[in-house]
């Protein structure tokens, strides 16, 4: 595999592809396994304790039939000679070899538990941080489904192996091994002879396997369309009867469900062949030992008690191979996450932190809070498409700015580029002098903050939720900030007030109220220069009125840019911008370029007359 | 008034009865569903105990095969021939009790597959349908996510119960019982000993499996709780951006992740004890049995074959005691499920069609005048007269003991009247517009439609009147034409694109399948705007004679509103119609506005009529900020009004 097709495998790309060829499998297969390596290097220790125990634990575990085939063989000398010391002796080493098997069965699962479940511990850790880090133009095109997917089914995957499975898996290989030498060296005729029991039993399995997995991928997508559907119909079960959806939906829910009971039949009729199947290798092994073991010990060729070893070795014997098989399909779908989250992990951050970051100059005016802001020859351009092809524009700090154009003409870019959830392509963002892009995350997010109309609370108190702007603020911070905002006279209003929780999908709180939530966030948080993009579109007019005012109070000596398309917002502004096509078109005071004929005045008698 | 509060009641008894049901009878109940695969249970049953008869005659044969050819041949007296003749048809009466065996293994599962799944198929199917009755009420009081794990996990506990449990709840006893019986009749005190050794692995297994499901079923707890805040996580991701929250976050998840790490530790621990002395305790027992069983051979009370079956045998109990653990705690979570499945079947759909009115009956056609036949419509006799929509001192309040949201609504509708509704947030609005389609029942007064109480109306018949619009368009995984036609599925081709061009949401044809694009959660994603453009137009499809609009142009950018507003004139000229208006722009659409105010239509009007005499209305409609009182001019208004109503 060359440098280059490696590159272009690079992160998240394979996620994408439908058919991938051997030598990225390989790549990838690599890339998991670096990933695995680094989580178990600090385990190094515990895993090797681990082998010791199993190893012991096995070893005793082959003991106690070999002893009982011993004790067997000595039953006719106790009975002859009424010597029982040989059977004392080995009734004895039988007592110590089941409680070192027991001792070291119950260390080695917990161990192996407590090892696995730091590692998914330290992965789950690394995934939220690298998702917490990777830029915002990643998540854009990742989605958040696929992000709470990565982090949750895929991470339950492999938790699910060290969970239910390793264990049995680690033992059962061990358990096949030792047993297989133990038979080989005690009689290796009769060994062989169960051995070729494993023919038909690898094949069985083989067979199995492929088509469990195939069975197994047709129930989670039979069962996952199920869930879509129902979780709809009952999300929206205002507009399921409202339009009287219930039987078309009975139908399609019927069908679904069908579907998936049919991909369930076919996953347990496997089974139903596959256990029975191997049960049968095992009665068949018990027949061949008995009838060439029986003539064996006819013919004075072995003893009684090897045969009897063997008959209970038999057990241990096929049963590590169902194991396995059972944890094949865990196997698989943890390494298929692995796989998938190696790739995220190996996406790196677009927007890197710098090495070395600036320190922005002290205030120019000390009374002033905000900063200046300058766009310097600035493009940019999802992909192929140009959005911005050349930007200039300064910004004084304390000025409050309006962004006024079409959807589509740019207005977002420019928000999300000063608050650097983009880079430029060309050009630079300045900060009173100094490129965003080395200003160190920490520094650049206390002096730029930018409010969205996704105004996205989070399930805790409203309290907490405005304290986000200010981690440890106290109490009277906060209150004083929904005060300022004039949020504080609905949130008083609350049963609980600010410790009332907002529920899953922000309880009974209105869009409206979110917002001011989010603005009182921002106020607490106080930075040099805030950027509103649409924040207010969702409110209805007391509302707005309500945030209108305390925009004023906010903005205050600050650095503003505020994207609307309801102009009422952009009343309060110093500078109005009209944006079309990426270009600035209008640039000026909003009094002057009512004056004027242009684009800004035109919206502006719109939107008077929409008031009406 | 029709017995609204008598319904009420009943249906809190029900949900009491549901709830109040123990585990063990909704597993009983459970029977209903069983019944069609009686025969299969009884065949699964019947091979299950031929074929665990097989596996226990198997170390008997051993036994022979010992202690005839081989200790013969073994003990040197005699010459190796007779002993092997005598070794084969016992090989071969193994190897046939094998073959039996494992054929009524296969059988058993095989017939056990398809009786289990068809058993869990048909609950789901009845649990949807039953959910889909059920009243939207219902629906806000439970998580979705409650709702879901009752269809999926808890049915498949069920299942497994159903084939796996109740076969070998019957097969592991009469097990248990037959190899005593057997190693009793091998050596009395022998047989005695090993099973007391064995009777309390049982209540171990079960303690045991108690213990871990706790553990179990916390860590799922909190592993929804890391998936919680993960999602969170990933859904805010651009608040925890702007707000450089990063590290805060990642302690946040670190502290969740921690918790569920010493929850997954502690259940390791525990399967370690496990899984430790389910091996000590047969392996103790064989011990036992070959010290004893020994000393019996020295006395002459067993043979050395007999030790050999009786380990053998004793090995035999092993699986069934460990399972019985297993197999008590899924019974027991099986009951528990039964009873989360049955206290939403056994929930009552609180809104339902008029007695006497079977839905299949509906009269066709929205011409249907009052059925002078039902009751409710001889108590409207003297409102009959009066056409159109009519709200007559409604009343609703949530069910506990909340305060009222409406107390007495009155407003008129004349046909083809369009009516805005203004208030503040929370004045219930969205609560009034419910009530027309029956999402919500009043609790007080009633609603006429035509005269006739809506109650008392078929609710396909109803539904079939009413249009909807909500301020969340909710859109399903579906194409667009699906969407659209979402009810009505004999719309034409010609409606449907009659319908997406008055909600100007022509740029479906440009998505890349055009109609037949998926939508929705599962397909292409739509804006805001687009989506509730595609809401609107499956609201107007059918031209219904009465139209409920939530604030339906919220997330229209000023210009597309303008356009939808003027198209939508046309349709509501015909249609009867209720619109929640948020902005001056929406109340345009209407000819009349009225205002919801404590609980009360406080003020009705026209815009300019409500501007100049209603204080409460200034506040809401005019952007002007309080104090500043230039407020729109009534030129303005006079302008827009026309406008909308040409």
């Amino acid at each position: 595999m060359t440098e280059q097709t490696t590159a272009a495998w690079r992160g998240i790309a394979a996620e994408e592809a439908d058919e991938i060829p051997p030598s990225l499998a390989a790549f990838l297969r690599l890339r998991s396994r670096r990933l695995l390596t680094s989580l178990l290097r600090p385990h190094r220790r515990t895993s090797l304790l681990i082998l010791g125990l199993i190893v012991v634990a096995n070893i005793a575990a082959l003991a106690g039939p070999w002893l009982v085939g011993i004790g067997v063989d000595d039953v006719p000398a106790l009975v002859r000679t009424h010597d029982a010391n040989p059977l004392t002796l080995v009734v004895i080493g039988f007592g110590v070899a089941v409680l070192v098997q027991a001792v070291c069965t119950r260390n080695f699962i917990a161990q192996i538990g407590r090892m696995g479940s730091s590692v998914v511990l330290e992965l789950r850790q690394r995934l939220f941080a690298h998702f917490q880090a990777l830029p915002v133009a990643f998540h854009e095109r990742y989605t958040t489904g696929r992000v709470i997917s990565r982090q949750v089914s895929d991470i339950d995957a492999i938790s699910d192996m060290f969970d239910e499975g390793l264990d049995s898996l680690v033992s059962a290989v061990f358990t096949l091994l030792l047993v297989g030498t133990g038979m080989l060296l005690l009689d290796w005729p009769l060994a062989l002879v169960v051995m070729a029991g494993f023919l038909p039993l690898v094949w069985l399995t083989t067979w199995f396997r492929r088509e469990s997995a195939l069975a197994y991928r047709r129930t989670r997508e039979t069962i996952a369309l199920v869930i879509v559907h129902f979780v709809e119909t009952f999300g929206g079960i205002r507009a399921v009867q409202a339009f009287r959806r219930e039987e078309r939906n009975e139908e399609i829910f019927t069908e679904l469900n069908e579907g998936y009971a049919d991909a369930s039949l076919r996953s347990q009729r496997l089974l139903a062949v596959y256990f029975p199947g191997v049960t049968m290798v095992g009665d068949l092994a018990i027949v061949a030992i008995l009838l060439y073991g029986g003539l064996r010990v006819i013919d004075h060729d072995m003893k009684v008690g090897v045969l009897v070893t063997f008959l209970l070795y038999l057990q241990r014997f096929f049963d590590p191979l169902q194991d396995l098989s059972q944890f094949y399909s865990t196997f698989q779908s943890a390494a298929a996450a692995l796989e998938k989250i190696s790739g995220v992990l190996d996406e790196e951050p677009a927007v890197p932190e710098p090495a070395s970051p600036a320190a922005l100059p002290a205030r120019s005016d000390p009374a002033h809070t905000g900063r200046g802001v300058r766009f310097e020859g600035v493009r940019f351009g999802y992909r192929e498409a140009v959005v911005l092809p050349r930007l200039d524009l300064d910004i004084a700090a304390g000025q409050t700015i309006a962004v006024v154009g079409a959807t589509g003409a740019g207005k977002t870019t420019i928000a999300r580029l000063l608050a650097r959830f983009y880079d430029p392509n060309e050009g630079r963002v300045l900060l009173d002098g100094v490129d965003l892009r080395s200003l160190s995350e920490d520094e650049l997010r206390r002096q730029v903050i930018m409010i969205t109309q996704e105004n996205f609370l989070f399930s805790g108190t409203i309290a907490e939720n405005i304290e986000l702007g200010k981690p440890a603020a106290s109490r009277a911070e906060i209150e004083a900030a929904a005060r300022a905002i004039g949020a504080d006279e609905f949130i008083s209003g609350l049963p609980d007030g600010y410790d009332q929780q907002v529920g899953k999908r922000g309880g009974r709180i209105s869009a409206g109220q979110r917002q001011l939530i989010s603005f009182a966030r921002a106020f607490l948080a106080a930075p040099a220069v805030l950027v509103l993009d649409e924040a207010t579109s969702l409110l209805d007019i007391p509302s707005e009125r309500l945030v209108q005012s305390a925009l004023r109070t906010i903005l205050t000596g600050r650095t503003a840019v505020i994207i609307a398309h309801r102009l009422s917002t952009v009343e309060i502004a110093d500078r109005v911008l009209v944006i079309d096509d990426g270009q600035i078109v209008e640039d000026g005071s909003p009094a002057d370029l009512l004056a004027t004929d242009g684009e800004y005045s035109a919206l502006h008698t719109g939107w008077q007359e929409s008031l009406a | 008034m029709p017995p609204q509060p008598g319904r009420q009641s009943r249906r809190a008894r029900n949900r009491e009865t549901a709830a109040g049901q123990t585990p063990f009878a909704a597993l009983l109940r459970l029977r209903e569903y069983l019944r069609p695969y009686y025969w299969k249970l009884a065949a699964m049953l019947a091979a299950a105990l031929i074929s665990v008869s097989t596996e226990m005659v198997i170390p008997l044969l051993t036994k022979a095969a010992i202690d005839g050819p081989i200790a013969k041949a073994a003990g040197g007296t005699a010459a190796g021939q007779p002993g092997a003749s005598l070794l084969l048809p016992i090989a071969l009466a193994a190897l046939a009790l094998g073959i039996i065996h494992v054929g009524l293994n296969f059988y058993r599962r095989w017939i056990q597959a398809s009786a289990v799944t068809g058993l869990e198929q048909h609950m789901r199917d009845d649990l949807y349908a039953h959910l889909q009755r059920l009243d939207a009420g219902f629906h806000d009081s439970w998580q979705s996510g409650q709702l879901l794990s009752r269809a999926t996990t808890d049915l498949s506990t069920i299942r497994r119960f159903a084939g796996f449990g109740i076969v070998f709840l019957i097969t592991n006893i009469f097990t248990f019982v037959v190899v005593v019986l057997l190693l009793i009749r091998l050596n009395l005190g022998l047989g005695l000993l090993t099973g007391c050794v064995f009777l309390p692995v049982s209540l171990l297994c079960l303690r045991f499996e108690r213990r871990y499901r706790v553990l179990s079923r916390r860590a799922q707890d909190q592993q929804g709780d890391l998936a919680t805040y993960v999602e969170e996580a990933a859904t805010g991701i651009r608040v925890l951006k702007a707000l450089g929250r990063r590290d805060q976050a990642a302690a946040e998840h670190g502290s969740r992740a921690g918790r569920l790490y010493q929850t997954q530790v502690s259940k390791a621990r525990l399967r370690g004890t496990f899984w430790a002395s389910l091996d000590l305790v047969p392996n103790a027992a064989i011990g036992l049995v070959l010290l004893l069983g020994a000393l019996a051979v020295g006395k002459g009370q067993l043979t050395t074959g007999g030790i050999v079956a009786f380990i053998t045998l004793t090995l035999l109990l092993v699986w069934p005691i460990e399972a019985m653990g297993y197999i008590l705690a899924t019974g027991q979570e099986a009951a528990t499920a039964a009873q989360r499945v049955y206290e939403i079947l056994d929930t009552p759909p609180a809104i339902t069609d008029p007695p006497g009115s079977a839905a299949g009956q509906a009269p066709s056609g929205t011409a249907a005048l009052p059925a002078a036949s039902t009751p409710a419509a001889a108590a409207a006799a003297p409102a009959a007269a009066r056409r159109g929509l009519v709200f007559d001192h409604v009343a609703f309040s949530y069910p506990g003991g909340a305060p009222p949201v409406l107390r007495d609504v009155s407003l008129d509708l004349r046909p083809g009247e369009t009516v805005a509704l203004v208030g503040v947030t929370g004045s219930g609005k969205t609560t009034l517009l419910q009530l027309v389609p029956r999402l919500a029942e009043v609790t007080g007064g009633a609603i006429r439609l035509d005269g006739t109480d809506i109650r008392a109306l078929p609710l396909a018949q109803l539904r079939r009147r009413t249009g909807c619009a909500f301020e969340d368009p909710t859109l399903f995984s579906a194409s667009v034409r699906e969407n659209v036609s979402f009810g009505a599925q004999e719309a034409t081709e010609e409606a449907i694109e009659q319908a997406l061009a008055a909600a100007q949401a022509g740029f479906v044809y440009d998505l890349p399948w055009g109609l037949d694009t998926r939508i929705g959660e599962q397909g292409m994603a739509l804006s805001g705007g687009q989506r509730q453009r595609v809401a609107l137009a499956r609201a107007i499809l059918t031209r219904p004679e009465i139209l409920i609009f939530d604030d339906p142009l919220s997330a229209l950018d000023v210009h597309t509103e303008a356009r939808v507003t003027e198209a939508l004139g046309e349709v509501l000229a015909n249609s009867t119609a209720l619109v929640v208006a948020h902005r001056p722009s929406t109340v345009m659409l209407a000819d009349r506005v009225a205002l919801l105010a404590d609980g009360v239509i406080a003020a009705q009007g026209t815009h300019r009529e409500l501007l100049a005499a209603e204080p409460r209305y200034r506040e809401l409609m005019s952007a002007a900020e309080p104090g500043e009182q230039d407020g729109p001019g009534p030129d303005a208004a006079d302008h827009g009004l026309t406008g909308a109503r040409r």
